[in-house]
């Protein structure tokens, strides 16, 4: 039983190195150049179109889809070294994210040959960005009790109901979202959900945005009626979603995004105590570094799986699971640590005003692409419990 | 249990589940069990696996003995395997041939020091030695004048005091007063008290680990036969949300470990990247070994508080293991500093170059 859950030393192939180095040189430039300020995680406006461009343009989205649809053929592994130094250097790499990791690879797997052309290259540009409709009021992590409908009409699915906690979809240009297309059977809940792609900013979808308690906005509620979607852009087996949205979800949960979204503060903390800190702080930090490296190696270990074309759905779990945990801790074990800091400390500011942003963030790091108690029901059906 | 694919690693499960089943050793007050496995490991020429042929030894891999090492965790051996393991990997670095019999290496712990005197005897006090009253030799580290050695000595010639660890394994304090070794040579550069410090501290971090496994193993299987308020506890939320934390502090103490290991077998030193790897390993397994182990008892109920009961014999030993070759808070101050030291914008670099 305890073998399925071995996560071998996958190290990152030779490659992977000298990319990383273009990735720094790039950051570095845009950094230089004012396209953002990597000490503001909490910058106003994370959506910066003309740095999509620019990532798209390097050859840094799409990276393993095939080359006829404008990607690279590149691995998983190196598309995994861009994706962790975009989130270290808190890049705006909002526009692009959810297509790069998500959307796309659903798309290369269930769209029609044409929607492919048509859209694949868009988001290898940079170009465009998606939201995820998954959740709705009152399902949320419960993605079968989803009720928004898409009834069968000539030539397409009219769709009516609300998505909610929807990142992304005021600025998205398409939404992959699951709608149901039949009630669900006595014999499976899961039964008679459909995923289809929907193009926004058309009539008869509102997005109404939601405020965040750190003061920013992010999701959304996306109200749909009688909004139209054609025949050709259901997305694999009507009826079927489910088995294609737990797969999608080993992507979303064990990159390295799900351990490093408040990593700021531990770069701030050890410029604030500077070269040689008192015992408290060295422990302090070293054990969050050992946790950091831990995790590290898991989440390489997963995209090792994933590149060998395994489903690593438990797996994936654990690391969000054990990720999001310690990225929700990390600014409270940072602050436990800054009570300490020299008042002189030339970064005193940053750290506070970085510690003020990260815990804002933490409660929903547990949340979000699936709650903590979902996915250890997954472990546990996972460790043969259910 | 995990699947080998290696023989040595097949060998030694084999005897492990011939002659160290862990209720029969746990059953056995007078320990007759030992003899036996000890003679069978010692034919299988696994305590000697770190040691070249030609030094009397096995000559397997570093990373076929971590494996080993792993396997002994998940049977928490209670017999000096791992330690003659070590003890033999650290002569052979001297080019010191190895002697039959039961070996520990000494000093376990960083803080404390042995010396060489001008005329070449040795002397200091080393606590918490892992089965040292077992033991027919040390291996040793010592600190000369012009540098460090590596030396066997003859364990009737020190004073040992016996300890037991929280595992209730022995856990001595050895003291050598002036005592001349049997074989002394200089260590290659590099292989300092550091180094084998790390070494060790990965050792135990495989063990550590293999423990959690086995203890994740029982409680899975005993919350699928116990039956509270009518239903098998699996079946409970809340146990099954604990079991799933325990397969976390599993997986993660297993992945911090297997990649110290590879890091160590892959290196020509004991460079910084090993540095990281397996002070990191150490840290975060200790660590498991804690959440894990509460975990387990607390699945287990009353029943797992027993000495009956088979899960102490992987739950303390797991925690002892930490204590050895420094604890998770002496790894993760010098960690701390080295990270301190290097500066802000060097930390995600060091980690990223795993």
């Amino acid at each position: 039983m305890t073998a399925a859950l071995r996560f071998d030393p996958i190290r990152l192939p030779e490659k992977c190195e000298q990319l990383r180095k273009e990735v720094r040189a790039f950051l570095a430039e845009e950094i230089a150049a004012g396209t953002f300020d990597p000490h503001k995680p909490n910058r106003e406006d994370t959506d910066v179109p003309e740095f999509s461009r620019k990532v798209g343009a390097r050859g840094w989205l799409g990276m393993t889809w095939p080359k006829k649809y404008g990607g690279q053929e590149r691995s998983f592994l190196e598309r995994y070294v861009v994706t962790e130094e975009m989130r270290v250097a808190n890049a705006p790499t909002r526009r692009f994210f959810v297509a790069d990791r998500q959307s796309g690879p659903v798309l290369l797997k269930y769209a029609p040959e044409h929607i492919k052309m048509d859209i694949l290259p868009r988001i290898c540009r940079g170009e465009i960005c998606f939201a995820i409709g998954m959740s709705e009021p009152n399902s949320g992590s419960d993605l079968f009790a989803a009720k928004t409908r898409a009834t069968k009409t000539d030539g397409g699915y009219l769709i009516n109901g609300t998505k909610i906690w929807t990142s992304s979809a005021h600025i998205a240009d398409y939404m992959i979202a699951i709608f149901r297309t039949s009630p669900p059977t006595k014999e499976n809940r899961r039964h008679g959900l459909t995923q289809f792609l929907v193009k926004m900013k058309q009539p008869g979808i509102k997005v109404n945005p939601i405020g965040q308690i750190t003061g920013q906005y992010e999701f959304n509620e996306v109200v749909f009626t009688d909004f139209f979607v054609p025949d050709d852009h259901v997305l694999g087996e009507v009826d079927g979603a489910w088995k294609q949205a737990t797969s999608e979800l080993a992507y979303e949960r064990s990159g390295p995004e799900r351990f490093l979204e408040t990593y700021y503060v531990l770069t701030e903390l050890v410029r604030a105590v500077g070269p040689d800190p008192d015992t408290r702080s060295a422990e302090g930090i070293g054990r969050l570094v050992a946790q950091l490296h831990t995790m590290r190696r898991m989440s390489v270990s997963v995209a090792g799986m994933l590149q060998a074309g395994k489903e690593p759905v438990v797996e994936a779990s654990i690391v969000k699971d054990i990720g999001t945990v310690w990225e929700q801790q990390l600014p409270h074990r940072v602050r436990d640590l800054a009570a300490f800091v020299e008042e002189t400390a030339t970064n005193r500011e940053t750290l506070e005003r970085q510690l003020d942003f990260a815990i804002k963030t933490a409660p929903k790091l547990t949340i979000q692409g699936g709650t903590t108690e979902v996915l250890r029901g997954i472990i546990a059906r996972g460790l043969g419990l259910r | 249990m995990a699947e080998s694919d290696n023989i040595v690693v097949e060998t030694a499960e084999k005897i492990f589940a011939d002659l160290a089943d862990p209720q029969t050793i746990n059953n056995d007050k007078k320990g007759s069990w030992q003899a036996p496995l000890w003679r069978a490991l010692s034919e299988a020429g696994l305590p000697l696996s770190w040691v070249p042929d030609d030094l009397g030894g096995s000559g397997a891999s570093l990373a076929d003995g971590f494996a080993l090492l792993n396997a002994a965790g998940r049977f928490a051996v209670a017999v000096p395997l791992a330690e003659t393991m070590l003890a033999g990997w650290l002569l052979a670095q001297a080019r010191i041939a190895s002697p039959e019999g039961e070996m520990t290496v000494l000093p376990a712990s960083p803080r404390d020091r042995i010396t060489v005197d001008a005329d070449g005897a040795l002397s200091g006090r080393c606590r918490g030695v892992p089965f040292a009253k077992a033991a027919k030799h040390f291996a040793l580290l010592a600190h000369a004048r012009d540098g460090v050695s590596i030396a066997l000595v003859d364990a009737s010639k020190a004073r040992t005091e016996s300890g037991l660890n929280v595992g209730y394994d022995h856990s001595d304090t050895v003291t050598l007063d002036k005592v001349q070794p049997v074989t002394i040579k200089a260590a290659p550069k590099g292989l300092d008290q550091t180094a084998m410090m790390l070494m060790g501290g990965v050792a135990r971090s495989l063990q550590i680990a293999g423990a959690l496994e086995s203890m994740l193993d029982i409680s899975v299987r005993y919350s699928n036969e116990r039956v509270a308020f009518e239903k098998k506890i699996s079946k409970f939320q809340a146990v099954q949300h604990n079991l799933a934390r325990l397969a976390g502090e599993s997986a993660a103490a297993l992945a911090a470990a297997t990649s110290a290991a590879d890091a160590i077998a892959n290196a020509k030193s004991f460079d910084d990247a090993v540095y990281l790897e397996a002070a990191a390993a150490k840290i975060r397994c200790a660590e498991a070994a804690e959440k894990g182990g509460g975990i387990a008892h607390q699945v287990h109920g009353a029943i797992g508080f027993t000495i009956e009961h088979i899960l102490h014999r992987y739950s303390l030993r797991a925690l002892a293991w930490r204590d050895d070759f420094g604890s998770e808070s002496y790894w993760a101050v010098e960690l701390g500093k080295l990270v301190a030291s290097r500066g802000a914008d060097e930390l995600w670099p060091l980690v990223a170059s795993r």
